[in-house]
C-alpha cells in the first residue's frame, strides 16, 4: 500500500491533567485522552473538570489535536444517575469521542449524546474479528483491542473489517486480561473495575502445591517469591510494522504519570512515527530514540503479546531492577537569542556546573552544564532549591517555551 | 451419609406441613457444573436442574473436559428426567479457536443441549449464523455489573445473564427488578478473581529452574506478607486462573433471592470432590424446595451442619460481596 491510498495512524497519548495536555499536545500527539470527574478507571489521577475540558478542547483544537474522554468503569446500577448530563456535558464541551467499556454506557451515551463518537476500551476485552465485526456493526468506529492480541492477529482484522483499530505501543499493562480482573475487591475491598485497582498482581506471594489438604511449598528456601508483575510494554523499534498492520490509532498509557514522562515518551513516538512514514524505504531506527525512552521508563520494558505468549522474560521477579532515571529540572518559559538566556521555571532542585539535557518537540536533545544564572531581580544564584521559581540561565543552543530541562536523578 | 438421609427426611415433613399455605413462588433453577457424564449423572440424581458442561478449548476452567459424544450423553440422561444442560462457550476466543467455532456451534445445536454459555460476543454472531434456535446464556463474570449492560445482551439475543459476584445483595436485586431477562446468581462454591492469557504459573517454575513442570491442577497462592488466606491456581488452555480464598455458601440467605424473583442458582464444582458437591446440591435442593413454599420459612439448621460437615478446613465459607461493602 503507498501512502497516498492510506491514512497516516494517530499517535494518542495520555493527559492526567490540563497541563499534561499541553505537554503531550505540543510534544507531538495527534490527540489525547483524559478522564472526567466520574466514570473513568483512573479515581486519583488528576481528572478534568468541565472548564479544564474546554480549556483542554481549545488548547487541542487549535493545534489540530483530538481530546478523547475515558468513562471506561463496568457501571453498578448507582453509576446510571447523572451520567446522561455527563455526556450531553462531553459533547457541549467539544470532547471528540469517549472511550468506554460497558456496553451499558455505550447505551446510555449513544441516547444522551448521539453524535459523540464512542470508542470501545481495552476493558472489554476484544480479542477477535468477529467481536471487532460486532462493534461495527454496532456502528462503533474504533475499538481499542485487547493487550493480548498479536501482530498478526491484528492483521487479520483489518484484512476482515473496515473499521479503526486502536491498539497500546507503550506503558504499563494488566497482567491479566483487562476487567477480568478483582483482586483488588477480595484483597483490599477496593472496586478495581471503578477505578480502585491496588495492583494486587505486582504482589509478592508463595506458590504451593496442595494434596489431600497438605501445602507442599513449590519453592525452597532463598528462591525469588511468585508475582504477576509484568514488565511494561514498548514498540518503538516495531512501530514499522505496528503501521503496516494498519493500527490506526498508537496507544501510549499512563494518565498518572509525570509531564516529563508524557512529554519524553510522546517525542520519541512522535519522531519515530514520521521518520518512517515519510520515507519507509530509507528508514534506520535510531539508537537515542530507545535511549529517550529509558530516560523516563518507570520498569524494564517487554512487546507483550504483539510477537510471542509473554513468558517469564517479560515478567518482573525479585528486587525491581533501578531504572537510570531523569528528573524534570526546569520548563522553559521564555528565550531571549540576542543574550542566550533562557527563563526557567524550576521543577526540581539544581544548581551551578550540574550536568542537564534540554528537550524539545520534534528536536534533538543537548547536554550542557548550568553555568551563569540569575533570580529575576538579576542577582547572581549558585542554585535553584525552590518550586516554581522564576531562574535566568545561560543555554548553549536555542531553546523554546515548553522545552524540558532534565537532569539524572540523584546527581547533583 | 445417615445423617445426610435423616436430614433429608425432617425436612421433607417440613415441606409438606408448608404445602398447606401454598403461597407458591417461582422455584429459582438450581445449576452445577460437572465434569463428566457420570458426575453430571449423580449431581442431577442430588436434585440439580441442570447442569454446566464444556471443553477446556472453548470454556473457562470446567472442572473436566467434555467431547461432543460425553455432550450427547449428558444430554441423554439429562433429558431423561426433563432436566437441562448447558455448554460453557465463555473464554476470550482468539483466532485459533474460532476457526472451529461455527461448527461446534453447530454440533452443539444437533446435540439438543438447552443453552449456551457465552461471554466473546464472537460467539454471538457463530450463533445467529449457525445455530439461530440455540438458547444463549449471557456471562463475562467480572464485568456483568449492572442491569442496562444485561438489557443490552437481551437485546442482542442472550434468553439469561449471570451476574458478576462482586455484586452485592442489593445490586442484584436492582438488576433482577429491571432485567428483560431471567438472571442466575451464583450461590455456592469458589470463583474466580483474576483471568490472565500468561501460563504464569510454568513461567514462575522456569525461575526457579524447574522446567516444564507443568500441571493442570489447582496449587495455592498465599500472600507473601499477609498471612492467613489461600487462592487457588490454576494454570490451563487458557491462561492462568486466581480463585477465591473462601467458598461462597448462600444458604442462609436463598430465601431472600427467591423472594425477589432470581431465576437461577449456580453452584461452582471446581475444586471439590464429587461426594462434596453431591451433598451440597443436596442441601440447597432441600432448602429451595422448602423456601418456595415460603421464602421467610427458617432454614432448618440441620442444612448448614450438613454443608459444614462436608467443607474442606481449609476452605471458609462465606457470602462474597453480597453483603460486602466495596469502594474505589
Amino acid at each position: 500500500m503507498t501512502n497516498q491510498t492510506r491514512k497516516k495512524p494517530e499517535l494518542l497519548a495520555p493527559a492526567g491533567n490540563l497541563e499534561k495536555l499541553k505537554f503531550a499536545v505540543l510534544y507531538g500527539a495527534d490527540a489525547v485522552y483524559i478522564g472526567g470527574q466520574q466514570y473513568g478507571l483512573r479515581a486519583k489521577a488528576g481528572n478534568f473538570t468541565f472548564e479544564d475540558m474546554r480549556e483542554g478542547v481549545a488548547f487541542a483544537h487549535e493545534r489540530g489535536a483530538k481530546v478523547y474522554v475515558a468513562a471506561n468503569i463496568m457501571a453498578h446500577n448507582e453509576d446510571f444517575a447523572g451520567m446522561a448530563d455527563y455526556f450531553q456535558m462531553l459533547q457541549k464541551v467539544g470532547i471528540d469521542a469517549v472511550i468506554v467499556a460497558d456496553p451499558a454506557i455505550v447505551d446510555v451515551c449513544r441516547e444522551a449524546a448521539p453524535g459523540l463518537e464512542i470508542h470501545i476500551s481495552t476493558q472489554a476485552s476484544v480479542t477477535n474479528w468477529q467481536a471487532v465485526q460486532f462493534w461495527a456493526e454496532e456502528g462503533i468506529p474504533r475499538v481499542v483491542l485487547a493487550r493480548e492480541v498479536s501482530l498478526q492477529e491484528i492483521c487479520e482484522i483489518k484484512r476482515h473489517v473496515d473499521i479503526e483499530i486502536e491498539a497500546f505501543v507503550h506503558g504499563a499493562m494488566c497482567i491479566s486480561y483487562s476487567g477480568r480482573c478483582v483482586l483488588s475487591n477480595h484483597m483490599t475491598n477496593r472496586d478495581a473495575n471503578r477505578g480502585g485497582c491496588a495492583q494486587s498482581c505486582r504482589w509478592k506471594y508463595d506458590l504451593f502445591a496442595e494434596e489431600e489438604g497438605d501445602m507442599h511449598p513449590l519453592f525452597a528456601e532463598g528462591d525469588e517469591t511468585f508475582t504477576m508483575s509484568s514488565k511494561d510494554l514498548c514498540m518503538l523499534e516495531h512501530i514499522p510494522e505496528m503501521i503496516e498492520a494498519g493500527v490506526d490509532s498508537l496507544k501510549i498509557e499512563g494518565r498518572m504519570k509525570s509531564i516529563h514522562y508524557v512529554a519524553t515518551v510522546v517525542n520519541a513516538y512522535r519522531q519515530v512515527i514520521d521518520a518512517y512514514w515519510d520515507s519507509p524505504e530509507t528508514f534506520v531506527f535510531k539508537p537515542e530514540w530507545r535511549e529517550e525512552i529509558m530516560k523516563a521508563a518507570n520498569r524494564p520494558l517487554t512487546t507483550g503479546f504483539y510477537f510471542h505468549q509473554p513468558t517469564e522474560d517479560d515478567q518482573i521477579f525479585g528486587v525491581p531492577p533501578k531504572m537510570t532515571a531523569y528528573d524534570f529540572a526546569g520548563l522553559v518559559l521564555a528565550y531571549d537569542e540576542e543574550t542566550g538566556i533562557a527563563t526557567i521555571e524550576q521543577r526540581n532542585h539544581f544548581k551551578r556546573g550540574q550536568e542537564v539535557e534540554f528537550i524539545g518537540p520534534g528536536r534533538e536533545r543537548f547536554i550542557q552544564r548550568i553555568g551563569e544564572m540569575w533570580d529575576e531581580e538579576g542577582n547572581s544564584l549558585d542554585e535553584a532549591p525552590h518550586p516554581m521559581q522564576k531562574v535566568l540561565v545561560r543555554v548553549e543552543k536555542p531553546v523554546k517555551p515548553y522545552d524540558l530541562m532534565r537532569k539524572e536523578k540523584g546527581t547533583t | 451419609m445417615s445423617g445426610s438421609a435423616l436430614v433429608h427426611k425432617m425436612v421433607l415433613l417440613a415441606c409438606l406441613k408448608e404445602r398447606m399455605v401454598l403461597m407458591n413462588f417461582h422455584i429459582p433453577e438450581l445449576v452445577v457444573s460437572a465434569g463428566s457424564p457420570e458426575e453430571a449423572e449423580k449431581l442431577l440424581a442430588a436434585g440439580a436442574d441442570a447442569v454446566t458442561v464444556g471443553d477446556g478449548r472453548y470454556a473457562l476452567r470446567v472442572p473436566g473436559n467434555f467431547s461432543m459424544p460425553m455432550i450427547t450423553d449428558v444430554v441423554r440422561i439429562a433429558h431423561g428426567q426433563g432436566k437441562k444442560v448447558y455448554v460453557a462457550l465463555n473464554a476470550l476466543l482468539h483466532q485459533e479457536e474460532l476457526n472451529g467455532l461455527d461448527e461446534y456451534v453447530r454440533q452443539l445445536a444437533q446435540s439438543k443441549v438447552d443453552a449456551v454459555v457465552f461471554g466473546d460476543p464472537a460467539v454471538l454472531v457463530a450463533m445467529q449464523k449457525t445455530a439461530p434456535g440455540l438458547k444463549r446464556h449471557w456471562s463475562t463474570e467480572t464485568t456483568s455489573t449492572n442491569w442496562r449492560t444485561v438489557n443490552f445482551w437481551a437485546r442482542k439475543g442472550a434468553s439469561r445473564a449471570i451476574l458478576a459476584r462482586e455484586l452485592s445483595l442489593e445490586e442484584v436485586i436492582g438488576v433482577k427488578q429491571q432485567s428483560r431477562i431471567p438472571v442466575q446468581v451464583q450461590v455456592h462454591g469458589m470463583t474466580c478473581i483474576f483471568h490472565s492469557k500468561r501460563p504464569l504459573v510454568s513461567n514462575y517454575l522456569h525461575i526457579l529452574g524447574k522446567g516444564d513442570n507443568k500441571q493442570e491442577q489447582l496449587m495455592v497462592l498465599k500472600e507473601n506478607t499477609r498471612s492467613g488466606q489461600h487462592y487457588p491456581i490454576i494454570e490451563d488452555h487458557n491462561g492462568t486462573h486466581v480463585m477465591s480464598h473462601e467458598d461462597i455458601c448462600m444458604l442462609e440467605h436463598l430465601g431472600v433471592l427467591i423472594e425477589n424473583g432470581i431465576d437461577s442458582f449456580y453452584i461452582e464444582a471446581l475444586g471439590k470432590p464429587l461426594s462434596y458437591n453431591c451433598q451440597v446440591v443436596s442441601v440447597y435442593r432441600q432448602a429451595i424446595d422448602c423456601l418456595a413454599k415460603n421464602p421467610q420459612a427458617a432454614l432448618d439448621p440441620a442444612l448448614l451442619d450438613a454443608i459444614n460437615a462436608v467443607q474442606p478446613t481449609e476452605r471458609p465459607i462465606g457470602t462474597g460481596f453480597y453483603f460486602r461493602e466495596q469502594v474505589y
